[in-house]
């Protein structure tokens, strides 16, 4: 029972820790000051590719990903971006073509809110689980307690 | 105590249960395309091979070796994407073949377009499989396969008369599941 709370609250600290990482991304690299336009829509094509799937991969993003398809697409978003669309205009695209399958972090709404609420309910659920068997063992008195584990 | 235990363990159980149960009906490489009911990505692209038995046909030559999209409204339109290297494509072009040329003379039009591949493998793809009764589209940059979502081959589209996507089959497709479609499709009024 311990093992398994450690790992909730293992996993659960992952997850918030990459979205927190995932949040920080675009707006480090985002704008830089002194960057001729080429770079900046270098940088702005490189943003959007991160957040498309690669269809033919595992879980990559078509940025990562060294498939052919996915180098086709890195130059559609890059053209798209060089015709003067718009970042979500180039996401939607991809929608229209792929369904919302292509974008890697799924829009908060429906069953995808699982993804997002998921860490939260199972660390409130640790943290349930914690305080109940914390007061049940302090309840059973100090001293007594014989799987509690020992100092090392 | 030890039953109301087993009961909130089963209670606990079930929600894991079906969300377990609700990823083994979906297969994760499937990508359910929004195509369907939308109208069809125009393309205009170059011819690179003719039918084996029309080397020098003559309507080819009045669209100027490029086939549009948008030239082919009022007909239904049977785009099937390819490649030399699919394995998959091997089991399905004679099969495609032969609805192309039973369907031949009715108001609808066969397209293989080729899919990251070079048209000389493609050509002699087609000769070392017998023969292909339809044209060959080349798509140099992937541009249109992108435009119809594409994500593997063979990928094979219905286009309806209004110039819309009707169907989308993922794989290898038969003469009859394409001569049921197209005849229907051609059945229908207006569409």
């Amino acid at each position: 029972m311990r093992r398994a709370m450690q790992a909730f609250a293992f996993g659960a600290s992952l997850t918030l820790g990459t979205a927190a990482v995932r949040a920080q991304a675009p707006v480090t690299s985002g704008n830089r000051p002194e960057t001729s336009g080429v770079s900046r829509l270098d940088d702005s094509a490189r943003i959007i590719s991160s957040q498309l799937r690669c269809p033919v991969c595992q879980g990559e993003s078509i940025q990562e990903s060294p498939a052919e398809l996915a180098k086709q697409m890195r130059s559609v978003v890059r053209d798209q971006l060089a015709a003067g669309r718009s970042g979500e205009e180039v996401k939607a695209y991809f929608v229209s073509k792929y369904g919302e399958w292509i974008l890697l972090e799924p829009k908060p709404r429906g069953m995808n809110l699982m993804v997002y609420l998921a860490p939260f309910l199972l660390l409130l659920g640790g943290a349930w689980l914690i305080v109940r068997s914390a007061r049940k063992w302090t309840k059973a008195g100090a001293g007594s307690v014989p799987d509690s584990p020992t100092p090392d | 105590m030890s039953w109301s235990r087993a009961l909130w363990a089963t209670v606990a159980a079930i929600p894991l249960l079906l969300l377990l149960w609700f990823g083994t009906q979906h297969d994760p490489k499937a990508i359910k395309s929004p195509l369907p009911g939308k109208a069809a990505p125009d393309f205009a692209l170059a011819v690179f091979s003719y039918p084996t038995d029309q080397p020098n046909m003559a309507a080819a030559l009045a669209m100027k070796d490029t086939v549009r999209l948008d030239s082919l409204k009022g007909k239904v339109v049977v785009l099937n994407f390819w490649a030399s290297w699919c394995l998959a494509c091997r089991d399905e072009h004679a099969e495609l073949s032969a609805a192309a040329m039973a369907l031949r003379g009715e108001d609808v039009r066969f397209y293989g377009v080729l899919y990251q591949d070079v048209p000389q493998n493609g050509r002699d793809w087609i000769a070392a499989m017998g023969g292909q009764s339809y044209q060959g589209l080349y798509d140099p940059q992937t541009r249109t396969a992108i435009d119809y979502g594409l994500y593997g081959v063979p990928e094979t589209f219905f286009i309806g008369r209004d110039g819309k996507v009707r169907f989308k089959f993922v794989g290898p497709v038969t003469t009859s599941l394409v001569m049921d479609t197209v005849r229907a499709m051609l059945a229908e009024k207006g569409k």
